[in-house]
Formats: structure tokens, C-alpha cells, sequence
């Protein structure tokens, strides 16, 4: 009980946090800006949204991969880096709480934060159910996935936020990372791979299908199609709790010293 | 391991040793001050005992072998030069930093085997005075109750309460990152005592005041100290005196003294020493004189001018008291002005103790 309280109580100030710098509203904006360019004018593989002549959001969800690439660092890079350069860390470390309840609670606050942003693009599909009928359930897949996915960016953005006390050390750091976990389900990489550039070992079928797993994309690409499938979900999970856990690692090392 | 104690704090732990609770004041009927009884710790153990800390960065010991006690109903002073392993000592006892050797107990409970329970028993000012620049003094006050444990009216109480001990009405509804800088380590202090808690660990908290705000700390802290163990660590000296009722001095991670202000003003060279200010003679006279009294060691002369002569008089080691008289007989004649002796000063005690190659310059 003490814990969900302790968690609660640091996921309340870091999301009032967020609104009190103007960080909350630039992130809102640019995502909401881009989510209704990028949806109704860019030209894609799947069309556009009036082009397509179909009821669905498949050319909204399509880029959520690339607005987090850089927005989910911007709003997770703070997180850590800005607690160890003010000096806050120390006086959160000896609260009497654990530092899991410190992670999880900040963890917590930002994934809030961009469920948010996503909560805020939802006139979007009220227009799309006022002009056709699309299948809803597709469509609350598509939200999940896109939650999910934010939140494993998020997790990696804490592991290079708790790596460093500059906010942009740990904006680019965890750009890279996000953009390795898009990049390596590409053709281009896996091609890049199995041609066996890398060595023997990296040219091995198994290698190159457990690097092609660790995509981003191909994990999103169910839940787009509104499949919802337990290894799709296991996947992001998985990374959360491990860019956590390897999170808390980082940070007792640096009380270690 | 050095044991000193002050008689303070016997009475004051079989005040708090009943199971009636023991008020902050008589006004706030909300926090009961036994969390170390509720919490299962043997009420008769010492509120911090540090044993035997080692702390290792890299090659360089920064803390090395240190071993204290505090009682509840002491204020000991943490006194040292830069650098010397104040801030990590202090960290240890906190908690943040884990101690590459040694235990640190916190009311019965070990800091690493058993952490939260310790760490409820402690408010903590770190070194800076940190706090959150984007909250308001009353959202991060009420902040840190909430983490502290404390609800609904019992938060509201502490947050009044804290910020009208630190005087923080004028700025409450304040950002943190608009407020100066005395302000801003007030708002840090007002954290730390929130919970009234019965262990105080204060890094340096009359930094950067100015002078009636330091004079406001002290006497907090001082009031504080009748019913809490306190560690407060500071570089000025005076404050030892003002608030202190034990003194640690400790240099290159080891501490070199430890004991009562006055027992450590006795270990100064002027300690006992008999100033006087004469006129009618002249300087070599007056040394002359009273270098040959038999309980004197040495007489020099601080000042000499056209007005008259002051000159010191050291004692020899084993005469107590008795030097005043002596000179004061030598002296018939001379017409003195002014004399007393000396208590000895902590500075120089402090400085011959950390810079033993230097100290000798003085006097």
C-alpha cells in the first residue's frame, strides 16, 4: 500500500512538472501539428487519409514511430539527467522510499503524459467515424500499440537520462537508441547482416531473425492491423521492464560511486 | 572509539521512553514523536551510531575509519576543513552513498540491511540546500510530507507548521527557481524538519544566510536539539559555540578531536593564557617581569605603543587559575588597564589541528 502511495505521489509532481515548463505544451503541439500534416497531406505507401478511400486511421498510426523518435526523448531526457545536475537526487534517495518506486513513479508520469498527447488526437477519429463507418477495434488496437510503443521508447530515454546529467548528452543518446530499435528491421539492415559484413557469427539466420525482432516497427505492424498478438505485447513489455531495471542499475552506481 | 556524552540527553530519552508521546509543541497534537518505539527499535540505542566508516572513491580514502555516537538531545558539530569527508560522512549516515566499510546504525536500524525505517527517522539537508525549481514552496512542501507519510490534515498541519518555523508566509506560493538564495535553503530546511523527525542531519545549513537569518537557524536548531539527535556540519567556528553541545573535528577522512566546545578551546595554546594592557613601562620590562614568575612559561608582547604595553602571559602546564593572581602581584606598580584570561579559541585549535605546520606561526 505504502509503495502505490509513494508511486503515486511522485507520479503527481513529476506530471505537474511537465506543465509547469514549457516542454508539456511544445511536445503537444509539434505531435498534434505533425500527427494532422503527416495524416491528411503526406503521400505514402499507403496513400493518403481522403486518397486511400477507406474509413481508417492506418496513415496516422503509420508515423508514430518517426514523431516518437524524437519527441519521446525530448520528454523523457529530462527525467533523471535534470534530478543529478540540480542536486534533487540526493534528497529523493533519502526519502524513505526505494528507488523502484522513484523509477517507476517518474516512468509512470511521462507515459501518462504521452498517453496525453494521444488522448488529445482524438477528434481525429471522431471525423473518421462521422465521414465512414472504420472498424473501432482496429483503431483502439492502433492507440494501445502506439501507447505501448511510446512507452518503450520512454523506457530507453530513462536508461540515457539516468546515464548522464546533460539534458542533451541524453536527448541524442537515446535518439540513436530509439532509431537502432526502428532501423533494424529494414531490409537494408538485415541484408546488411546476412551478407555477412559483420562477421560469421551476425551472418547466421538466427542472428539476423533475433536482430529483425528487436524492430520497433515490425511489432507495431499488428497492432495497426488491429491484431493483437501476445508476443507483439510481451515485446514491449519486455523492454520496459529491462530499460528499468537496467535504469536502476545505472543509478546505484552512481551512489556506489 | 570516543564516548562522550552529554547529560542532556539521558533526561530526554526517559521523557520519550513512555508510551505517552511527547509533543513538538503544545499546538501540534498530530505527529507522535515515538516512530523509533512504533517501528520496533530498542528505545535505549543510540539515535545515529557510525562505526568503523570507509569510503573509497577511486584510490583516495575520503572517509577513513570514522566511529561517533549521537543521543537524542545532542547537536554535534561536524567541523573541517574543504574536502576533508564532511559531506560523505554525512551521506553515509543518509544513506545515499552506501560505505565501502562500516555500519551506520540509525535509531536501532542499520542503513543498508534496513533502509526505509532508518531513513523515516531522518530529515536531511544536503550540502546546497536542492529542491525542485519548478514547484511552489508549499506544492514541494507538501510534496515532501506526502513522501514522508503524512495525509490530508496531517500534511496540511506540517506544511503550516514548517513554514512559519523558516518564516516562508512571503514566499509560499513562490516558484523555487525565483526565490534567493537564503530563501531557497529555508525552503530545503523546512523539508527536513516536516516530519519533526528525531535524527537531523544538516550539511552546512547556515550557508550562504545572512546574519539574522544564520542567528534564526541556530536558534532552531538549537531548540530542536533538547528533544532530537543532531549532526549539523559548518566551517564557522562560532556557531560550534552557539549551538553545539559536541564538537567532531575531522581532516583527511579521520577524526583528529572530539569533544565539548570547552574541551576543545582547552587545547588551544592561549587556553588559560593571561592578557594584559599596562601603561607607565615599557615592553621589555613588563617581559622581563614576569617571564620570571615560577608559573609562567613564556610572556610576549601582542601590541606596544606610545599609550601602553599588552602582553600575554602563557602558563606553565600544570598551574590552573592561579596565573591571574601571580601576575596581578607582579604587576603592582604598573598601572593595568585591562586583563583577563584567555579560554582558549576554537580557531586555533582547528587550525593547529588540520594544518599542524602552519599553526605554529601563530602567536
Amino acid at each position: 500500500m505504502n509503495a502505490f502511495a509513494n508511486i503515486k505521489t511522485i507520479t503527481k509532481r513529476e506530471l505537474a512538472a511537465y506543465f509547469s515548463s514549457p516542454i508539456a505544451y511544445v511536445v503537444l503541439v509539434i505531435f498534434l501539428l505533425l500527427c494532422g500534416c503527416f495524416t491528411f497531406f503526406v503521400q505514402s505507401g499507403a496513400g493518403t487519409y481522403f486518397g486511400r478511400d477507406d474509413a481508417s486511421l492506418v496513415t496516422f498510426f503509420m508515423w508514430h514511430p518517426w514523431f516518437y523518435l524524437f519527441l519521446v526523448p525530448a520528454v523523457g531526457m529530462r527525467l533523471w539527467a535534470e534530478e543529478r545536475r540540480v542536486g534533487t537526487f540526493e534528497l529523493l534517495m533519502t526519502m524513505p522510499i526505494t528507488a523502484w518506486q522513484a523509477i517507476v513513479g517518474k516512468f509512470l508520469a511521462s507515459w501518462f503524459f504521452l498517453g496525453i498527447a494521444l488522448l488529445l488526437t482524438i477528434p481525429l477519429w471522431i471525423t473518421t467515424n462521422y465521414l465512414g463507418q472504420p472498424d473501432n477495434g482496429v483503431i483502439f488496437a492502433g492507440y494501445l500499440g502506439s501507447w505501448l510503443m511510446a512507452g518503450a521508447y520512454l523506457a530507453v530515454s530513462c536508461i540515457t537520462s539516468a546515464m548522464t546529467r546533460s539534458q542533451v548528452v541524453s536527448f541524442i543518446l537515446a535518439l540513436v537508441a530509439c532509431l537502432f530499435l526502428i532501423l533494424c528491421g529494414f531490409p537494408p539492415v538485415i541484408d546488411f547482416l546476412s551478407q555477412g559484413f559483420l562477421g560469421p557469427i551476425a551472418a547466421k539466420p538466427w542472428f539476423v531473425d533475433a536482430v529483425a525482432s528487436m524492430s520497433m516497427m515490425s511489432h507495431f505492424e499488428g497492432f495497426q492491423k488491429g491484431v493483437l498478438d501476445s508476443r507483439d505485447l510481451i515485446f514491449f513489455l519486455s523492454v520496459i521492464v529491462f530499460s528499468l531495471f537496467t535504469t536502476s542499475v545505472i543509478l546505484r552506481g552512481h551512489r556506489a560511486g | 572509539m570516543t564516548k562522550i556524552r552529554g547529560n542532556v540527553c539521558n533526561s530526554a530519552t526517559k521523557n520519550n521512553g513512555g508510551k505517552k508521546p511527547v509533543y513538538f509543541s503544545s499546538g501540534d497534537r498530530y505527529l507522535e514523536r515515538s516512530f523509533a518505539v512504533e517501528f520496533g527499535a530498542s528505545r535505549l540505542a543510540n539515535m545515529i551510531k557510525v562505526q568503523n566508516l570507509v569510503k573509497i572513491f577511486g584510490t583516495k580514502r575520503a572517509v577513513d575509519g570514522v566511529s561517533f555516537e549521537v543521543e537524542r538531545g545532542e547537536v554535534l558539530g561536524f567541523l573541517g576543513p574543504n574536502g576533508a569527508g564532511k559531506s560523505t560522512s554525512m551521506r553515509m549516515i543518509t544513506g545515499f552513498i552506501p560505505p565501502t566499510e562500516g555500519s551506520v546504525t540509525v535509531g536501532g536500524f542499520d542503513m543498508v540491511e534496513n533502509p526505509i525505517p532508518a531513513k523515516r527517522l531522518i530529515g536531511y539537508l544536503p550540502e546546497n540546500a536542492p529542491a525542485y525549481t519548478d514547484m511552489t514552496v508549499s506544492g514541494f512542501l507538501k510534496f515532501s510530507a506526502e513522501l514522508r507519510g503524512l495525509r490530508g490534515d496531517a500534511k496540511k498541519k506540517a506544511v503550516a507548521r514548517v513554514i512559519e518555523m523558516c518564516f516562508l508566509e512571503s514566499v509560499q506560493h513562490q516558484s523555487v527557481e525565483t526565490l534567493s538564495k537564503g530563501y531557497r535553503h529555508r525552503t530545503c530546511f523546512a523539508q527536513s524538519i516536516i516530519h519533526d523527525p528525531d535524527v537531523l542531519v544538516l550539511d552546512e545549513p547556515t550557508d550562504g544566510l545572512d546574519p539574522n537569518q544564520k542567528h534564526e537557524i541556530r536558534n532552531l536548531i538549537r531548540r530542536m536539539g533538547e528533544k532530537k539527535a543532531i549532526i549539523f556540519s559548518t566551517h564557522i567556528l562560532e556557531e560550534v559555540d552557539a549551538v553545539c553541545s559536541r564538537a567532531i573535528i575531522i581532516d583527511r577522512g579521520k577524526i583528529v578531536a572530539n569533544g565539548t566546545p570547552s574541551e576543545l578551546r582547552q587545547k588551544s595554546e592561549s587556553a588559560g593564557a593571561v592578557t594584559l594592557r599596562v601603561t607607565g613601562v615599557n615592553g621589555s620590562a613588563v617581559t622581563q617581569k614576569l617571564s620570571q614568575l615560577s608559573t609562567v612559561k613564556r610572556a610576549t608582547i601582542l601590541k606596544e605603543d606610545a599609550t601602553g604595553v599588552t602582553a600575554r602571559v602563557f602558563p606553565k602546564n600544570n598551574v590552573n587559575g592561579s596565573l591571574a593572581h601571580s601576575v596581578a602581584d607582579a604587576a603592582q606598580g604598573w598601572r593595568i588597564e585591562e586583563m583577563h584570561t584567555e579560554e582558549g579559541r576554537l580557531d586555533d585549535v582547528f587550525r593547529s589541528i588540520t594544518m599542524p605546520d602552519t599553526a605554529e606561526e601563530k602567536n
